[in-house]
């Protein structure tokens, strides 16, 4: 037995060698990191989702981008100007920028890739309800033509979250926008290349340093900045097990974790190997969502009830757990960004159950049972919908919740049926702050009836104060706007901010420089 | 015998037909929106309305049955809706590492399982018989993926020995393919040895009382002998059929354990496509774990004949 035991550790100690030498000392400047997800499509115009937001970033640039205080900076942009009349937008391009297979970038490149963006983007959309047209000056000079003055063109074209426009070649930008772009066509001119060869769906996606590009001369800040990729190679690994994850970068297998699992996270931060980093300080907002349609939610009234009942901290406490990752915020547009206020919050998210009960007499609350979605398989939010339904409960409500699967939650919301025969009344879920920064931002602010997202909103004055901050120019008047629209939407919600959390990253000792921002990011990063 | 091999083959169509109608109802039953999942969260519901009409998902049910069958009598099955590849393709850049495990597993399995139930048969009763047993009770009850993360922590973590996670071609680099190998396969076999040591030691226990063992030790021969010539031979007919049946719990198990190691096999795909509603690869992943298992169970009725001359098809 002895004999037996010792062959073995030789045999495993040999392959161990032999895959040491496999692996070679090239690899040294190879960062691998676990994302939240496997890169299963390579347009991130075709599809909000984030993952393919992130690989966006590595492949594409764009015209502006936010820095860490979310103001507007030029990228791709060197120069641009708006006429006394604020109806001409000029644009310059920067010197030199290039496509990965050596063409440069064009104007005509960037007027295709705008409107292809905004074909998708409800952001884009709005920004061109009020365009006339986009116009070629010459190889580095485009214009946009405004029908009225419109006060986002900048947070437009920097827009940070889904959909990004990102600058893409103009073949590549008249590909239909219902339709993906080939494989062939995942050419940028931004920091990293795409492997083409190298991408194995289910396995890894592998970008590599792009020796021609041309960073910005400003340090790197948020978003905006110098590009300066300080790696030769980021290998993105597909590996959908939390546990695994955790042990392959306790055994340096992995130099980097986008999103452990908070229930993880003492674990890894015991680990003197592994930092966890809150790269992104803004972090991400809970929200429950109305569905504004279906009775008793079609009243107002009901859905404020619904606000007065809810406190956000235990929302927080069930499924993040240590206060150091989340944060009670009333500021729908949330704290820490140039547009959070508190204003109309004092008597809402302070779970005062005898309020919302006395609310709901007033509004002739009959019992209908509240279809509320729990989505069971995504560990942020399976713990929210029992928060909500025993808070609603507290308040006078009856709710019966449904779990289901995420996929599930997300093909039975889009549904318009009754409640209790496949529809539904309500559903907890989360956004990434840099997704809803202001109420053009912000797809549940929408409340153009069937045009808004599910839950289908149907609110005139919610849509001219969308209208009006659209078409203000000045800061401090947008401002003003955000607080009267906070104001009338807290006693007409067409949804609930339930709270601020954080998911940090963790990456071994040897890794630094993730920037601060509300997407992850590789440029900037070193490998020691 | 070519008889018997064509009117097996034969029977597959039925068998295939009924899994391909099963598997295409189910999927269209259960909840879930592929095109949901492919706009993503910000996806407005014209959005995903467009993306459904251009999957054609806005088909009758029947109408889409017939255009998938008609594809796949053509051997065509399908583009996957995530990925700008067929599933064809899919399925070939998945098999390696599926196949490399199933070939090691039934290598670790069969390699272990077998001298251990014959040893417990002829020890019966004994302290090692014991132990066997006492193993293949805890080795069926215990899930794969315990198993799995408790090799982790033992031979990765605490040891050092091994990888964690991982996949490497056999033709890029045969040690780290090694290396990557031996945790999984040991994973995935724990429930199979437990299987097939039992049944070894049962149908050796068997045949060990029958007149013909008594004769050839009467002969003389020598215990080894008459175990592995004589008995395990005449045992190895209930022993094969387990490792056939054994094929179900293989794929099962592959889907877990190619989770847990990060081993980017078709036993993922599958979870990844359920999971997202691929409806194209679930369909042809599914179909072809048939197609495997049926033919798997084939070539072990096939090679009863190997075994016990008095078998004749």
């Amino acid at each position: 037995m002895f004999e037996f035991k010792k062959s073995l550790a030789t045999v495993l100690a040999v392959a161990s060698l032999g895959g040491l030498l496999g692996a070679t000392a090239a690899e040294a400047q190879t960062l691998k990191v676990v994302m939240h997800s496997d890169v299963k499509i390579l347009d991130p115009i075709w599809t909000t989702a984030y993952i393919q937001r992130n690989h966006g970033y590595m492949v594409w640039d764009t015209l502006f981008a936010v820095d860490e205080k979310f103001d507007v900076k030029p990228q791709m942009v060197d120069k641009y100007e708006v006429s006394s009349d604020s109806l001409t937008w000029t644009f310059t391009l920067r010197d030199g920028l290039e496509w990965h297979d050596g063409k440069p970038v064009t104007s005509e490149d960037c007027i295709a890739s705008i409107k292809r963006w905004a074909a998708r983007d409800s952001m884009g959309q709005k920004l061109m309800g009020s365009v006339a047209g986009l116009e070629a000056v010459d190889a580095k000079t485009f214009k946009i033509k405004m029908k009225e003055p419109y006060g986002l063109v900048l947070q437009s074209l920097g827009k940070p979250s889904s959909n990004v426009p990102f600058m893409m070649p103009k073949k590549t930008a008249e590909t239909d926008p219902m339709q993906q772009i080939k494989l062939e066509d995942v050419i940028g001119s931004g920091p990293f290349i795409f492997k083409a060869d190298e991408w194995k769906p289910g396995e890894k996606i592998v970008y590599v340093k792009n020796p021609k590009y041309k960073p910005r001369s400003e340090p790197a800040n948020g978003l905006s900045g110098g590009k300066v990729v300080k790696l030769d190679r980021v290998e993105w690994i597909a590996m959908p097990d939390v546990q695994t994850q955790v042990a392959a970068i306790q055994n340096g297998e992995i130099d980097m974790i986008e999103s452990p699992g908070h229930d993880l996270l003492p674990l890894l931060a015991k680990d003197k190997n592994i930092k966890l980093v809150n790269y992104n300080p803004t972090g991400s907002q809970y929200t429950f969502r109305f569905n504004s349609t279906a009775k008793p939610f079609d009243n107002a009234k009901v859905r404020h009830a619904v606000f007065v009942a809810f406190a956000q901290e235990d929302f927080l406490k069930a499924t993040i757990g240590d206060p150091q990752w989340y944060k009670v915020c009333k500021a729908p547009f949330v704290c820490g960004t140039p547009l959070a206020t508190d204003a109309g919050m004092a008597d809402v998210l302070n779970g005062n159950a005898a309020k919302a009960k006395q609310l709901l007499t007033e509004a002739g609350y009959d019992g209908t049972p509240i279809v509320l979605m729990q989505s069971t398989d995504l560990q942020v939010l399976t713990n929210l919908a029992p928060v909500a339904k025993a808070q609603m409960e507290r308040a006078g409500f009856k709710v019966d919740m449904v779990s289901m699967d995420w996929q599930t939650l997300v093909a039975r919301r889009v549904k318009k049926d009754p409640p209790n025969a496949g529809g539904w009344h309500a559903f907890l879920t989360s956004w990434v702050a840099a997704d809803i920064l202001n109420p053009v931002m912000a797809g549940f602010f929408n409340a153009s009836c069937d045009k808004a997202m599910f839950g289908w909103p149907c609110d005139e004055t919610i849509e001219k104060f969308r209208d009006q901050f659209a078409k203000e120019t000045d800061p401090a008047k947008q401002k003003v706007i955000v607080e009267n629209l906070q104001k009338y939407w807290v006693d007409h919600p067409t949804h609930i901010n339930v709270g601020q959390w954080y998911a940090p990253i963790a990456r071994r000792a040897n890794i630094d420089g993730n920037l601060t921002a509300p997407v992850p990011v590789f440029w900037n990063v070193t490998k020691k | 015998m070519i008889d018997f091999i064509v009117r097996r083959l034969i029977a597959i169509i039925p068998v295939l037909t009924v899994v391909a109608i099963l598997v295409f109802l189910m999927l269209r039953l259960t909840p879930g929106d592929p095109a949901a999942v492919i706009a993503g969260d910000n996806a407005t519901s014209d959005q995903i309305a467009d993306i459904r009409t251009k999957l054609g998902l806005n088909e009758p049910i029947w109408t889409q049955f017939v255009i998938w069958i008609g594809d796949m009598l053509q051997g065509n099955f399908g583009e996957s809706f995530f990925f700008k590849k067929t599933v064809a393709e899919l399925i070939a850049q998945r098999i390696e590492p599926t196949l490399a495990l199933a070939v090691c597993t039934l290598i670790f399995a069969v390699g272990i399982s077998v001298p251990i139930g014959v040893l417990a048969a002829y020890r019966q009763g004994s302290l090692l018989d014991r132990v066997v047993m006492g193993f293949s009770v805890v080795g069926f009850s215990v899930p794969g993926f315990v198993i799995g993360y408790c090799l982790i922590y033992v031979f990765a973590i605490e040891l050092g020995w091994l990888p964690v996670q991982g996949y490497i071609r056999i033709g890029v680099n045969f040690w780290g393919f090694l290396e990557r190998m031996v945790l999984p396969s040991l994973t995935l076999s724990v429930g199979f040895i437990a299987l097939i040591s039992r049944i070894t030691r049962a149908s050796v226990l068997e045949v060990l009382n029958e007149d013909y063992i008594r004769t050839a030790r009467a002969k003389g021969l020598s215990n080894r002998v008459v175990l592995m010539r004589h008995a395990l031979r005449n045992a190895a007919v209930p022993i094969l059929t387990v490792i056939g049946l054994g094929i179900a719990i293989l794929i099962g198990g592959a889907v877990v354990t190619e989770s847990v190691f990060g081993l980017p096999g078709l036993g993922r795909l599958t979870v990844e496509a359920v999971l997202s509603r691929d409806f194209p690869t679930i369909q042809a992943v599914i179909l072809m774990f048939s197609v495997v298992y049926v033919v798997v169970n084939l070539l072990i009725d096939i090679s009863y004949t190997l075994f016990d001359p008095r078998i004749r098809y």
